[in-house]
């Protein structure tokens, strides 16, 4: 289908992208446009204006000094293709996992997050690496932590006028044991279940642990009995079996479709955590 | 190109060029000046009565033309959606605004719907605009208002008295019924040594081809008729259809196949919009266009497979099949689209096997939920995959290797032509030989003892065996005309209408063989039906077996003709002329020679000897005698996660038996198709409906569709058991590996999950499915400890 008729705004800079917003109360941001474009086409989404941002100057690119800053506007393939990620190899590992190649050349992070669907792979990741995002709006710019961004089905804690410019990746798990695993769904290719660990150590105990589940909670969130129970423990198979079966313990009530009930859903949280914690450790 | 021969040479398809670079011509790349544009208003509720259609807001947009109902339709049309009648239920139609109550009819349907709508996603109203956007924004705008009627989903419920009604003179909802007895089932039942009872399902599967349907429908002032281009597997059948609706001669009504990006039997027959769009380009005089949306393929594009099986099968303690019984149940959906399928399955249903008791039954009802019809195969893949579950079951329950079981019980070769129960000719068949061969690629009986090792590590791999015979090549006839151009190009006009299949390479290899042609310049035209003869189109793996065979008739006699020009030319006998090495040539004297072009120079010159009338070309009608019966044995290899039930197919050997094989890289590329196909209805297709008849799987991100990663290389070979029911030998191939992998490939998963005492599960199989099943098994297995 064609989408409903819609304006059509392509601002060249975030201040006056962000004039738009606060006073079209029906305009939705293009970034990448390979979550927006589907939903208007199948008139699931009939924003009144369309505000591309793709011709913002400094939108995109990537800063690795102290963690990684990633400008909103960086394609998965980008992420894929830079040199300056080796720290966080969960990331780039994840980010070969989303979509295709058409989807990640254009599909980008800053868009992934705003628009946190309940089965993208990076809001699981970032939520791992206990990164943040940069929104600027009328009121200015702030941080949010991702912890805090995710609210809702396809929904965040930003504001109608609120626009990512970046991502933020803190130091915290530079280096970490880390891995992302997902089972994909054979058709979409997005994650029935794709769960991200990182995990420092300190003394050969874990010191720090975060694991962000996607796909099956209604947005991506962390097990938080499943961090608690590594913490403090050496990484080891049976510490990581204790963990994983309490994986899917804070999730709330999750997806279920034709596919996979929530129960199956559950079930492979855990499997997929224990996946994920034993590779990350190297067992 | 000169090859010495070019028939079994892997030559490069024609077609690929054009398609390749994305310069061919579909149906939604013509463009002609004033065309309208259509979108549907589609019912939103499974079954209702339509009380009422306000159109009023959608006329009012700017650039709306029409907003086109079912009664302004039918004002249109003199006669419409004319069904085949099949089996013992159909022998009389009806208008369904008939009353009263018949057994034996078929409904008509009305293409809009008028008095009621019978499934989600039945077209209403079409309205007509000056783009395709403002028609789409219009759509939204009409206000239907139904009276929801109770809907039935499930058609075990549909066929009970009291059942809602789709058709009021349709009683129980029955659509098609086709039934035989042979020999003493019950006797032969009791005798029996190993038993087994079970109910099978075929899943509801979509074809997806990639071009979605279209139609463009164009006033004629030449014939005073129309024009229409339509993404079409059977042109000849929709002009006529589309003739008789309109009340115009077949000559006043041309349907134009363009490029058609794959059609897998969901584009066979004229649909409702092939019939809605060609009125309103009469009714307007205006070139109207409508491409369907992907979401309206899923809703409105026929599905496919979609039967439950009631099976009780006996057999001696050696495997041999005593008795067969078997209560299929065909679900047609909403209106009547193919019911020669319920034919299909029971003429195949005893496969490639010596059966004497057999008692089988296809019924199909009609359902709340898109008709069902011809996808890849139609109804043959079903019977087999019955017969090739049921093998296995019989070899579990006698502890017999499913390879045994399957070698009491072929027939055998010295047999064919073999009558089968149902009355048809088996032609030829080495199926022992065929299985043999797939056994020895794959390495049948280590990969048992590797089984077997691997077990003990807790690691679970399958092996699954099909054997299957097909029916292929359905007449009444087919028909070519080939011309032999001034300069010597021949060009080919077929009746078939090759959508993919790679018949413009095959047919250019048999005339460069057996008329001297230069297969590069050969040129073949089809899917138009004011320059092709009059055809059946392309569809049960019958374009070469066919099409082919007609093709063969002319060439023949051209080649006659042309040794008579030749000895013309040379001053000998035509007796004495050869083709031989591409030229025609006096025999044991080969620079006595003279080209197809010199011959054609001279057949279009005054200088030709009495008796022989000038040009070079002709027409010919193939009168297909019987139809031709390809088959083959396949072995698939899979390991199965029981942790999350996922399974991964490691190897797949496929030995088809085609018959002689004219171009090996199209046979391989069919082959190759037809295993993705089968194996994807095992492991990933199906379209769900919710109770409501709302499709849950109307999308590419739900309905699953293999990618090409999720294969191991297919190994791919042949057997090659000629045919003499055409002059080429050859069998069709395109419906054959979509036939074997089916059952081969679920043998696999199965067998696979043997030691957790898994006998059965009903394809596909999503990992969840797998998951279950094995859980429940241990819960089963630990209680009884």
């Amino acid at each position: 289908m064609y989408p409903q008729q819609f304006e059509y705004v392509r601002p060249s800079s975030v201040d006056e992208a962000i004039g738009i917003l606060a006073s079209n109360p029906d305009a939705k941001v293009l970034a990448g446009g390979h979550s927006l474009i589907p939903a208007m086409k199948l008139r699931l989404a009939a924003p009144g204006t369309v505000v591309d941002i793709g011709k913002i100057d400094g939108l995109a690119g990537i800063d690795s000094r102290g963690g990684a800053k990633i400008g909103a506007m960086t394609t998965y393939a980008a992420i894929v293709d830079s040199d300056k990620l080796g720290d966080f190899p969960m990331l780039t590992e994840a980010t070969k996992q989303v979509g295709d190649p058409s989807v990640r050349n254009r599909g980008t992070i800053g868009g992934s997050m705003a628009h946190n669907d309940p089965a993208a792979d990076l809001t699981a990741v970032m939520l791992a690496l206990n990164a943040s995002v940069t929104a600027k709006g009328k009121g200015g710019e702030r941080e949010v932590a991702v912890d805090d961004l995710f609210v809702g089905l396809l929904t965040t804690s930003l504001a109608e006028d609120e626009i990512i410019t970046s991502v933020n990746i803190p130091n915290d798990f530079a280096n970490a044991k880390q891995a992302y695993v997902k089972h994909a769904h054979p058709a979409s290719g997005y994650a029935v279940v794709g769960v991200a660990v990182a995990v420092t150590e300190k003394d050969g105990k874990v010191e720090s642990a975060r694991i962000g589940v996607t796909g099956a909670p209604e947005h991506a969130k962390r097990a938080t009995s499943a961090e608690a129970a590594l913490t403090g423990k050496t990484l080891d198979a049976e510490t990581i079996a204790a963990a994983a079966a309490l994986a899917a313990d804070d999730l709330g009530e999750l997806n279920g479709d034709v596919y996979a009930s929530p129960e199956y859903r559950a079930h492979l949280v855990r499997v997929l955590t224990k996946r994920a914690l034993t590779q990350a450790a190297g067992l | 190109m000169v090859l010495s021969s070019y028939v079994g040479a892997s030559v490069k398809r024609k077609e690929d060029p054009r398609l390749i670079t994305g310069s061919s011509t579909y149906v939604d790349d013509i463009k002609l000046s004033g065309t309208v544009h259509v979108a549907f208003v589609r019912s939103t509720y499974a079954h209702a009565k339509i009380k009422g259609i306000d159109a009023a807001a959608a006329l009012a947009v700017p650039g709306v033309i029409d907003v086109f109902d079912g009664k302004a339709l039918k004002a249109i049309l003199k006669d419409f959606y004319a069904v085949e009648p099949a089996g013992e239920t159909g022998h009389e139609t009806y208008d369904e605004s008939g009353v009263g109550v018949d057994s034996n009819i078929i409904p008509n349907v009305h293409p809009l719907a008028i008095d009621k709508v019978r499934y989600i996603g039945d077209p209403i109203v079409a309205v007509v605009a000056e783009t395709v956007q403002i028609a789409q924004d219009a759509a939204e705008l009409v206000e239907v208002d139904y009276e929801e009627l109770p809907a039935v989903i499930d058609p075990y419920e549909a066929i009970k008295d009291g059942a809602p009604q789709l058709y009021a003179r349709v009683k129980n909802n029955i659509s098609v019924r086709e039934a035989s007895v042979h020999g003493d089932v019950e006797t032969a039942m009791a005798n029996a040594a190993i038993k087994v009872k079970t109910k099978i399902r075929e899943p509801r599967c979509h074809g997806v081809p990639m071009e979605t349907r279209a139609v463009l429908a164009a006033p004629d002032p030449i014939t005073r008729g129309i024009t229409f281009w339509s993404s079409t597997q059977a042109p000849h059948w929709n002009r006529n259809s589309i003739a008789d609706a309109l009340g115009l001669s077949q000559n006043q009504v041309r349907c134009i196949a363009p490029e058609v990006g794959g059609g897998f039997g969901v584009k066979i027959g004229a649909y409702p919009e092939d019939y809605i769009i060609s009125a309103l380009a009469f009714k307007h005089h205006r070139p109207v266009k409508w491409i369907e949306t992907r979401s309206e393929s899923f809703l409105a594009t026929n599905h496919g497979r979609n039967q439950w099986a009631e099976f009780e099968i006996g057999a001696d303690e050696k495997g041999k099949i005593v008795a067969l019984k078997a209560r299929v149940l065909l679900d047609s959906g909403a209106f009547p689209k193919a019911l020669d399928l319920a034919w299909c399955t029971w003429v195949m249903s005893t496969g490639p096997y010596k059966i004497e008791n057999v008692d089988y039954e296809v019924v199909g009802v009609y359902t709340n939920t898109m008709a069902n019809g011809a996808y890849r195969g139609a109804g043959r893949p079903e019977a087999t995959f019955y017969l090739e579950r049921l093998l296995d079951m019989v070899a579990d329950e006698g502890g017999l290797d499913p390879t045994e079981v399957r070698k009491v019980n072929f027939i055998p070769p010295d047999e064919f032509p073999f009558i089968t129960l149902t009355g048809e000719s088996y032609d030829s068949g080495e199926h022992q030989k065929a299985l043999d061969k797939a056994k020895e690629l794959i390495g049948y009986d280590e990969l048992r003892a590797e089984q077997a090792r691997l077990r003990k590590e807790g690691r679970y791999l399958g092996i699954g065996v099909a054997s299957y015979v097909e029916i292929c090549g359905f007449g009444p006839f087919e028909s070519s005309t080939v011309r032999v151009e001034k300069g010597g190009q021949v060009t080919i006009y077929t009746g078939i209408s090759p959508h993919g299949q790679g018949q413009e390479t095959t047919f250019a290899q048999l005339a460069a063989e057996y008329l001297g042609a230069d297969f590069d310049t050969v040129e073949v035209f089809h899917g138009d039906t004011a320059n092709t003869p009059q055809g059946n189109g392309t569809m049960g793996s019958r374009g070469l077996a066919t099409g082919g065979a007609a093709l063969m008739m002319s060439i023949d006699k051209l080649r006659i003709k042309a040794c008579q020009i030749a000895a013309h030319i040379l001053e000998a006998s035509a007796e004495d002329i050869e083709l031989k090495d591409g030229t025609y040539q006096v025999k044991g004297v080969p620079d006595r020679s003279v080209t197809l072009a010199e011959i054609a120079d001279k057949a279009y010159s005054d200088d030709l000897p009495e008796g022989i009338e000038p040009g070079l070309d002709t027409t010919d009608f193939f009168k297909v005698p019987e139809e031709t019966f390809p088959f083959g044995s396949h072995i698939a290899v899979v390991e199965v996660f029981p942790e999350t039930g996922e399974i991964k197919l490691t190897r797949y050997v496929s030995v088809d038996d085609c018959g002689n094989i004219i171009s090996p890289n199209l046979v391989t590329g069919q082959v190759h198709g037809g295993l993705a196909q089968g194996i994807g209805q095992v492991l990933w297709e199906e379209l769900h409906y919710d109770s409501n008849g709302e499709l849950l799987t109307g999308t590419l991100n739900d309905y699953a569709l293999p990618k090409a990663q999720f294969f191991p290389e297919f190994e791919t070979h042949h057997t090659t058991t000629p045919t003499y029911i055409n002059p080429l030998g050859a069998k069709g191939i395109g419906e054959a590996a979509t036939i074997g992998s089916t059952p081969a490939t679920a043998n696999a998963v199965i067998d696979a999950l043997e030691p957790f005492g898994i006998t059965h599960i009903d394809t596909p199989f999503p990992p969840e499915k797998i998951w279950r099943a094995v859980r429940d098994a241990t819960a089963t297995a630990s209680a009884a400890d």
